[in-house]
């Protein structure tokens, strides 16, 4: 697992911690750059950075378009696994990627407070 | 009749375990003040949750209010209760006609007829709905004695007979182009065409990211935000299904109306092709 900067691994293990969760990373949400990321090995890290970011941007815009306003938090799902976003305060992405059966709810809690604690 | 309220009440009051719940709700039901029916129903329910009569009777409340979404999860309990509960199946075949699927609603009503085999009123509605299979245009089938007033197909409408297929369920190509379905904000505004525009491509940019990851397919995409809650679902390979309702509707709740609106999607799409 790659390892993050000591202020943001602290952050980053609130989230790693949950039983399923492969890996973390803090993601700048205006252009998509890894702030610090703990990824298992096989993971590329600046191009999930990308692609989450740019997924983010979209559904931000088709949600404050719907009237549900600013997303707090979205979780793709997928077959063999899923990632989960909060967007923190800075507009800093904290992202999680897990496995199909994880505990949502508890990554959804551990990424909030994650955000709150990268403000 | 309102003595009959008073004395079933009574009575309940006095044994709150007591089944008299069933004939006091119905009452209230038979008599419109679907409120009051709705209070004692579920509080019998809570009492008795595997007493499949309850669930039937919750079910059909349900539907007079036009709650089709909760009222097929209490008949879908019902009958895993008690499979060959006669009630639950007509309902069942009932809110199968009304999104259009005359197979399944046949299916329910035969399987009905088997239990049931002098009840005239199945076997009217299942001639009904042999109709619709042929593509004779068929009122829907009323084969309980006060379910909701029937209503003509409407196998045009992608989300026909679904809840908020108006105002908070879309059908998207891959481009962004509205296939079925409308979206208003909770102003009431029309917003249809401008999410659809920000929507457009997201299928394709989730597929990647999930690829990226090593994910398989992407299967959903479950949203949060301050004042709603967002389901987005691929029903088919390149198509997008969005699900849009407040925040009073969990996630997990708009997960299953996603995935019953994606069927009905499939379903369109497949027609149409």
């Amino acid at each position: 697992m790659t390892t993050a900067p000591a202020g943001f691994g602290r952050v980053l293990d609130l989230v790693t911690r949950v039983r399923g969760v492969r890996g973390a990373m803090l993601v700048a949400g205006d252009d998509g750059l890894v702030v610090a990321e703990q990824l298992m090995e096989g993971i590329k890290g600046p191009a999930v950075a990308a692609l989450a970011a740019s997924l983010a941007s979209r559904l931000r815009r088709a949600l404050e378009a719907a009237g549900v306003g600013a997303g707090q938090f979205w979780h793709l799902q997928a077959e063999q696994g899923a990632l989960l976003v909060v967007t923190a305060a800075s507009g800093v992405l904290v992202v999680a990627v897990a496995e199909p059966d994880v505990n949502v709810g508890l990554v959804r809690l551990e990424l909030l407070r994650a955000a709150e604690a990268v403000g | 009749m309102a003595d009959d309220v008073k004395a079933l009440s009574a009575e309940l009051a006095q044994d709150p375990d007591s089944l008299v719940f069933l004939r006091l709700a119905e009452l209230l039901r038979h008599k419109g003040q679907l409120d009051a029916a709705h209070r004692v129903a579920l509080t019998g329910l809570e009492r008795h949750p595997h007493l499949a009569d309850a669930h039937d009777l919750y079910a059909r409340i349900l539907a007079d209010k036009h709650d089709f979404e909760r009222a097929f999860d209490e008949w879908d309990m019902a009958l895993r209760i008690a499979p060959d509960h006669v009630g639950a199946l007509k309902g069942l075949a009932f809110l199968y006609f009304k999104v259009g699927d005359v197979q399944q609603a046949a299916a329910h009503l035969a399987a009905a007829q088997r239990v049931a085999p002098d009840d005239p009123g199945i076997a009217q509605a299942l001639a009904l709905a042999h109709g619709g299979e042929a593509g004779q245009s068929a009122a829907a089938p009323a084969p309980m004695a006060a379910a909701p007033a029937a209503q003509p197909l409407e196998e045009a409408r992608v989300f026909a007979g679904l809840e908020g297929a108006e105002e908070g369920l879309l059908l998207l190509d891959p481009s962004g182009r509205v296939l079925g379905g409308a979206l208003k904000n909770p102003a009431g505004r029309d917003v249809t065409d401008a999410v659809a525009a920000y929507l457009a491509g997201v299928s394709q940019e989730a597929g990647r990211t999930a690829k990226l990851l090593g994910l398989g397919s992407w299967t959903g995409l479950a949203a949060e935000g301050q004042h709603g809650h967002a389901h987005l679902t691929p029903p088919t390979g390149s198509a997008l299904l969005l699900v849009v309702r407040e925040r009073a509707v969990p996630m997990g709740r708009l997960a299953i109306m996603a995935q019953r609106a994606a069927v009905a999607a499939r379903r369109w799409l497949e027609a149409q092709a």
